[in-house]
């Protein structure tokens, strides 16, 4: 009993005494912590994607507390994969008003598919597009079009990537967060995040192949030439051609779909619009129309569907 | 011979298919059209001179060196200049180039076109430099590197050997074999102007023994040259990489990372050497190489003296046609070479040869597993373990990539020749060279 006794009151004892040390050690070294970054990190999605530009979403959740505290705003910050519903909480809690942003997705600017862009030689390396694009310009021979190797497919963490065995590029989908690891991956640019556009409707064009007109098209037959009729349609100076390619800024673009209209190649691309009202043609643009191209068929191509509309001729799923 | 020199550590075997040993160099004749890319060495691009419908002349310079690693080049036909433009590479990449229209072939008055061999060495060291700077020199051996870069020292270092590489261990290639028995005298004279260039007394010539020939004359001419011994090697790949024919030739080991002159040595091509003659006794700057085309099903493999510039698929014509069963042509040979796109991409200052390849023998065989049998870390020649860092270069750890050294691969692909599993060993630890440079080069930048 009393061997018991002593047992218990000298190891009690020893816990007394070392609780009341850590007691106070702790409070002397304690290192004082934003409770919000606890709480901004619980509304986080925890995908550790760093889309946001900081190394998981603890670094992005200290971030944010540290600039609300000092700056008392926002701006630069931004999880992608959370979004604007997640962005507005996190307002929320730091007790700011975050103005909702556009949301994002990936787009793959390159159309050079099998059929577009017939193969002119065979690669047999490590499928791999970095060390491809070291060593060669492509099967179909254009430096700058995708080689559908699949490094973002590798580099996307969301199943939103894919690539189409069809037509040998990949293609995105709506699971898409617009984190940019793909167009981190890419060696060749081709990928870009724009806007999602009002009910997903976008207009962009589908090259990034910055050669002379009748070089590009002597390799994919959906290349922009940089003709620049385009540029000439746009009533909002959305487009503008640099080196013999075409781009539009998604931010002045009014989807108005005149360019679309006049690309003589169809290498701007309108997703997730309705089909046209057939229209009556000038016999020179239904010839046009009925060359065997692949994606240019009824031009109302998509690529993803939040809007199960009738999309007809959707060979980008 | 008795015992005959070679590098200890690593190597192969290939089989080698030297079917063109025995045909002499031939002169092509001058293309219609030459195209000459702006970036033929390794380091900055050239910077052109000339502009569209000015008339040149053959060896004028034409582009003046992008930077200090860089090199001149010279005009390598007589003609208009047609236009200043993109054309395409052997990779399928369009390269600023100068294309020529060719009109006759007239040579710029002060190259000295005589058969005359020029014995007497009478420019200084610093003149020797110049010169060999002036006439855009590269590397001939197929690495491009600028030579008056080689011939610098960096401060404090100073060189002891001059090792002249008349290796070619790869398989098929015979243009360097061809060099040292018909030119073998300019060569040896050119080693000489090297090697007082460098301020050396001692000069080896590495030849491996599958030449006895190009041994037995060499030798002979050699005694005329004081300091110069040839030196016989034993026959295995990759002998012909600095660091392994270094070790072969003066028995030293190039630190990991660090370049030949730290062991005093300075390894210079057969074919640069020829070229530094010609520079430097005859003014005739870098616009003619000997190219190689064979290949198990060309009619007549061949040895060719082709100005740079002319469209390669001029040179398979030369040899016989493309037969049908081609599979693939190699620019270079079949261990380092790289297949190329188009037979219209122009010959450059590093194309050793053009290797076509039978439809049986051009492709992979399918990957399968590595079953650890270690045949790739036995013929490393840099000692490396090559299906580790394929291995973690697939992986994309480039950190641990660079702590098993993946910067010294000589990417001599030893061990995909070997590799029972047909795994693209190379191919990956390409990839992880690649990224694993440029991660050092940001962090330097730093």
């Amino acid at each position: 009993m009393n061997i018991i006794l002593i047992a218990v009151l000298a190891l009690g004892g020893i816990g007394l005494i070392s609780a009341v040390i850590l007691y106070f050690v702790a409070s002397k070294f304690k290192v004082y912590e934003d409770p919000k970054i606890d709480e901004v990190e619980e509304i986080l999605p925890s995908a550790n994607c760093g889309g946001c530009g900081f190394p998981g979403c603890r670094a992005f959740a200290e971030a944010t507390a540290k600039k609300a505290k000092d700056e008392k705003n926002l701006e630069g910050l931004f999880c992608p994969v959370g979004g604007n519903d997640v962005m507005q909480l996190v307002g929320e809690t730091l007790g700011l008003e975050i103005e909702a942003k556009d949301p994002m997705i990936a787009v793959v600017r390159c159309n050079g598919s099998h059929a577009n862009s017939p193969e002119k030689v065979k690669y047999e390396g490590v499928s791999s597009c970095s060390f491809a694009h070291a060593l060669y310009a492509g099967e179909g021979g254009c430096q700058f079009g995708c080689l559908g190797l699949g490094d973002c497919v590798d580099a996307c963490e969301f199943d939103a990537i894919h690539m189409s065995d069809e037509r040998g590029l990949p293609e995105v989908n709506d699971k898409c967060t617009a984190c940019g690891a793909c167009v981190e991956a890419c060696p060749r640019d081709i990928i870009e995040l724009r806007k999602r556009g009002p009910k997903e409707k976008r207009i962009f064009v589908s090259c990034v192949n910055k050669e002379k007109g009748a070089v590009a098209i002597k390799n994919c037959s959906v290349a922009c030439i940089g003709c620049g009729k385009c540029e000439k349609v746009c009533e909002f100076d959305a487009i503008t051609i640099t080196s013999f390619l075409s781009y539009i800024d998604f931010e002045k673009c009014k989807l108005c779909r005149k360019c679309v209209e006049v690309c003589p190649t169809n290498s701007i691309w309108e997703v997730n619009f309705k089909p046209r009202k057939p229209k009556v043609d000038k016999p020179k643009k239904e010839a046009a129309e009925a060359k065997p191209i692949d994606i240019s068929k009824g031009k109302a191509t998509v690529v993803n569907k939040t809007d199960d509309n009738n999309n007809s001729g959707d060979n980008r799923k | 011979m008795g015992l005959l020199k070679t590098f200890k550590l690593g190597g192969v075997h290939p089989a080698e298919n030297k079917l063109s040993a025995q045909a002499p160099i031939e002169a092509l004749p001058i293309p219609k059209k030459a195209f000459v890319p702006l970036g033929q060495n390794l380091g900055a691009p050239s910077k052109p001179l000339v502009k569209r419908g000015d008339e040149v002349k053959v060896g004028q310079l034409i582009a003046t060196a992008g930077g200090f690693i860089g090199s001149n080049i010279h005009s390598p036909v007589s003609g208009k200049v047609f236009k200043i433009d993109v054309v395409l590479d052997s990779s399928g990449f369009r390269r600023p180039a100068v294309t020529i229209n060719v009109e006759g072939d007239e040579w710029m008055e002060n190259i000295d076109r005589s058969d005359e061999i020029i014995k007497e060495i009478t420019a200084t060291p610093e003149e020797i430099i110049n010169k060999v700077k002036d006439a855009g020199l590269v590397g001939m051996g197929g690495a491009t590197f600028p030579t008056q870069v080689k011939l610098t020292p960096p401060p404090g270092m100073t060189a002891e050997y001059l090792i002249i590489n008349g290796v070619e261990c790869e398989p098929y290639l015979t243009s360097d074999h061809r060099v040292m028995l018909e030119r073998g005298e300019e060569m040896l004279i050119g080693a000489q102007i090297l090697m007082k260039a460098l301020k050396v007394t001692k000069g080896y010539v590495g030849i491996e023994n599958n030449k006895p020939d190009a041994i037995e004359h060499l030798s002979k001419l050699a005694n005329d040259y004081q300091g110069i011994e040839i030196v016989p090697l034993k026959v295995k790949y990759p002998q012909g990489g600095e660091k392994q024919l270094i070790k072969a030739v003066v028995n030293r080991e190039v630190p990991s990372g660090k370049l030949p002159i730290e062991v005093g040595c300075v390894v210079q091509n057969v074919g640069t050497a020829l070229a530094v003659y010609e520079a430097v006794q005859k003014n005739k700057p870098l616009i003619e190489r000997v190219v190689t085309v064979t290949g198990k099903a060309v009619s007549k493999p061949s040895n060719f003296l082709v100005r740079i510039g002319t469209p390669i698929g001029e040179l398979i014509e030369a040899a016989g046609g493309l037969p049908d069963d081609t599979g693939k042509v190699i620019g270079g040979g079949p261990m380092m070479g790289k297949s190329l796109l188009s037979t219209d991409a122009p010959v450059v200052k590093g194309t050793s040869g053009i290797l076509l390849m039978k439809k049986a023998e051009a492709h992979r065989k399918p990957e399968q597993a590595c079953i650890r049998c270690s045949k790739c870390t036995h013929v490393c020649p840099m000692g490396l373990e090559p299906y580790l860092l394929s291995r973690v270069s697939k992986l994309g750890k480039y950190d641990m990539a660079e702590q098993e050294r993946i910067m010294d691969c000589i990417e001599c692909g030893s061990c995909q020749y070997t590799c029972p599993a047909a795994i693209p060993l190379l191919d990956y630890l390409r990839l992880g060279k690649n990224k694993t440079g440029q991660l050092i080069r940001s962090r330097n930048k730093k």
